[in-house]
């Protein structure tokens, strides 16, 4: 027996998972980056 | 290349590099997303499952790169004592690790409505994976080893080890038979048509400027916390 699969749902699942995925990355890693070079700047006295 | 070993000098160049790269790569990466989702038409076999393509495909190769720079971070840490070579190694374990996740989930959505299954232990899925398994090792090995400020000397050399399967897992097709199909892109030549190739080579673009704009927002934080440490340790001396 053949399954009826929805190609495009697999399709959204595949962009929303890169899509976030990235963007989590990026947001994360940005954010990160503010924090450390914050918290060196107060050891600095700045 | 030396040049860059100076922190500073490093950082006046990451400082404006940083966001250029992200904020370019986010709109060229978006683009060719876009240019694959609405404009390519169909495959004649695969349907609309291809589009998929467009984010499985630079997923592959950025994981894969991820660990090669990784691997040559290592080695130039490990011969010339480059003071940032293993920070570079360091910052780019965790893209790395998301891309070959992405991959490794957006190849199992494409096997379903393709193959009929989610996953199968072939060579190619089953050596990504244990690229996957790598990085997360790397990972706990470099902050472990950093905690106890044991250098990062180990972890380089598993940098280095683990590269082995970077070549397995680009073979791992021709080697052995495998759901996956053989590689459609080699050195110079392409078997996929103009139409789906070109939103390819532009996202990959796009997903690559956002990876070095990733390791190197990831380098600036491990430098910072590096910094900060050192002055709150001097100033505990004191």
């Amino acid at each position: 027996m053949r399954e009826a699969l929805d190609q495009m749902s697999f399709v959204y699942a595949a962009y929303a998972v890169g899509v976030l995925g990235t963007l989590a990355m990026v947001a994360w890693s940005w954010i990160a980056m503010r924090a450390a070079e914050r918290r060196r700047d107060k050891s600095r006295g700045k | 290349m030396h040049g860059f070993a100076n922190p500073a000098r490093f950082l006046r160049l990451a400082r404006w590099l940083t966001p250029l790269l992200l904020v370019s790569g986010l709109v060229v990466a978006g683009a060719a997303l876009a240019w694959g989702f609405l404009v390519v038409p169909p495959d004649r076999l695969m349907g609309d499952t291809v589009r998929i393509l467009y984010i499985h495909v630079p997923s592959a190769w950025l994981g894969m790169g991820g660990w090669t720079a990784i691997a040559v971070a290592s080695l130039m840490e490990l011969v010339w004592r480059h003071p940032l070579s293993g920070i570079a190694a360091r910052a780019a374990a965790v893209p790395g690790a998301v891309f070959t996740a992405i991959c490794l989930v957006t190849g199992s959505l494409w096997g379903r409505p393709t193959w009929g299954t989610w996953w199968v232990w072939d060579g190619r899925l089953t050596s990504m994976l244990v690229l996957l398994f790598l990085y997360f090792g790397y990972i706990a090995l470099a902050d472990a080893t950093q905690r106890d400020g044991n250098g990062s000397r180990v972890a380089a050399i598993f940098g280095l080890v683990g590269a082995i399967n970077i070549p397995i897992i680009n073979r791992s097709v021709v080697w052995w038979n495998s759901l996956h199909q053989p590689p459609s892109i080699t050195m110079g030549q392409s078997s996929i048509d103009g139409t789906f190739l070109w939103p390819l080579l532009v996202g990959t673009v796009g997903f690559s400027l956002i990876f070095g704009g990733v390791v190197l927002a990831r380098m600036r934080a491990i430098l910072a916390d590096v910094q900060a440490e050192a002055r709150l340790r001097r100033k505990a001396a004191v």
